[in-house]
C-alpha cells in the first residue's frame, strides 16, 4: 500500500510533499520525542506525532520514512512544511488524537 | 579581568518540584557558602520570584541574572535572562498569555509559592507551571531576543525535556547564545559525541531543586564586572571575556 491509498482510506489531509504519495508504507511508528524516532524508527514506516517543528522532516529523511502524519488537526510549521516538499516525503494529518488514528493504521496495515 | 564562579540554573519555591527549603534566604546563604559570585533564576515558566532573591543577593554581596526556565511547545526547557526587571515583567506577560489553563494539583506535582524575604506566603500560583506554553523553540528564542535576553537551551545532554531528546539534534539554525549541559556528563565527553557542536559555547549549572545542591556543577565567567552586558560578552567570547565550563 501506498501513502496515497492509505490517506484515502484514513480519510487524512495531504499538506505537502505530494510528490511523495507514491512512497510505499511498511509500517508505522509512534512518537513524538525526535530522538526515540531517530533511533528505534525503520524505513518506509508512517510516522504519527504532534511535533511540527522541521527537525521533523531532517529524522523522516534520515530514516526515509514513508510520510508523516499529525494528530489532531496540528499544522506543520512552515519551515517544516517547506523541507516536506523539498524532500518528496508527505506530511498528512487528521483531526483524530493519536491512539484513535494509531489503531486505524494498524488495522489498515494488518487486516 | 576577574573569574567569576556562576550557577545560572537554580529553581525556588515557585517550582513545584523545587523543595520548600528553597526560599531566597536558604538559596543565598547556600550560595555565599559555596562562594558562588553569580546565581541565575530561573523557575518554570514564571519570573515571581527573581525580585525577592535579588533583594536578598544584594545584602550578600552575590549578583542575581534574573530569568525563568521556559518550556516550549515541543517541550524543550530553555533558560532565558533579562537585563532589567522591567523586561523581565514584559516577559512574564508573554508567558502569562501562553500557559496553558491547567491547574496545579499540589498533591501530585507541590506547591508553587511566592514568598517574601521572611518567607512568609505572598501567593500562589494557581497554573500548572511545569506545562508546555503554547509557544515553539523559534518563537520563544525571537521572543527572548526582540527583549535584549539571553537564550539558552538546557541541560541539552538529559534524556528529559532538553533540545537533543525532544528534536533529535541541535537545529542548525537555532540562535542560541549558549548550551547548558548538566553534571550527569563532561563538556569533552559531550562534544565528543557532538562533534558538530564544536566552537558553541557551553554553560554549566545545577539545575538545583535543593539547596545543597546549588553549585555542583557551574560554570566560570571571565569578565570586567557582573554587569549583564558583560555577561553577554562572555557567551560571545567578546573582547577578552570567556565562559569556561
Amino acid at each position: 500500500m501506498n501513502v496515497k491509498e492509505v490517506a484515502e482510506k484514513l480519510g487524512l489531509k495531504v499538506i505537502s510533499g505530494e510528490n511523495g504519495l507514491d512512497r510505499e508504507v511498511k509500517g508505522g511508528y509512534v512518537s513524538d520525542l525526535l530522538s526515540d524516532v531517530m533511533g528505534s524508527a525503520n524505513a518506509g514506516e508512517l510516522w504519527i506525532t504532534l511535533q511540527t517543528h522541521k527537525n521533523v522532516m531532517a529524522i523522516a529523511s534520515l530514516k526515509d520514512l514513508a510520510a508523516i502524519i499529525l494528530v489532531k488537526g496540528f499544522e506543520p510549521d512552515p519551515d517544516m512544511e517547506e523541507q516536506s516538499n523539498a524532500e518528496d516525503i508527505p506530511v498528512l494529518n487528521s483531526d483524530l488524537d493519536t491512539f484513535t488514528i494509531t489503531g486505524r493504521l494498524f488495522q489498515l496495515l494488518n487486516p | 579581568m576577574k573569574e567569576y564562579k556562576v550557577d545560572l540554573h537554580i529553581h525556588t519555591v515557585l517550582s513545584p518540584c523545587g523543595s520548600l527549603m528553597m526560599s531566597p534566604l536558604n538559596i543565598i546563604k547556600e550560595a555565599f557558602r559555596k562562594k558562588i559570585d553569580i546565581i541565575g533564576i530561573t523557575d518554570h515558566n514564571s519570573t515571581r520570584q527573581c525580585r525577592v532573591v535579588n533583594e536578598e543577593a544584594k545584602k550578600a554581596g552575590i549578583t542575581v541574572y534574573a530569568g525563568v526556565e521556559v518550556t516550549t511547545k515541543e517541550e524543550v526547557h530553555c533558560l532565558a535572562f533579562f537585563e532589567t526587571f522591567d523586561i523581565l515583567d514584559a516577559f512574564q506577560i508573554y508567558l502569562d498569555s501562553h500557559l496553558p489553563e491547567i491547574m496545579n494539583n499540589t498533591e501530585l506535582f507541590g506547591y508553587q509559592l511566592v514568598v517574601d524575604k521572611d518567607e512568609n506566603i505572598v501567593c500562589e500560583e494557581p497554573r500548572l507551571l511545569i506545562s508546555a506554553i503554547s509557544q515553539n523553540i523559534d518563537q520563544v528564542e525571537a521572543k527572548v531576543h526582540s527583549l535584549g535576553g539571553i537564550f539558552i537551551p538546557a541541560h541539552i545532554n538529559r534524556a528529559k525535556y532538553g533540545l537533543i531528546s525532544q528534536l533529535g539534534f541541535v537545529p542548525p539554525d537555532l540562535n542560541a547564545d549558549a548550551y547548558e549541559l548538566s553534571k550527569h556528563i563532561s563538556t569533552e565527553a559531550f562534544l565528543s559525541g557532538f562533534s558538530n557542536l564544536k566552537g558553541k559555547t557551553f554553560i554549566r549549572s545545577s539545575d538545583a531543586h535543593q539547596p545543597e545542591l546549588i553549585g555542583e556543577n557551574f560554570t566560570l565567567l571571565k569578565m570586567e564586572n557582573t554587569e549583564f552586558d558583560e555577561f553577554r560578552k562572555a557567551l560571545k567570547s567578546s573582547q577578552g571575556r570567556e565562559a569556561i565550563a
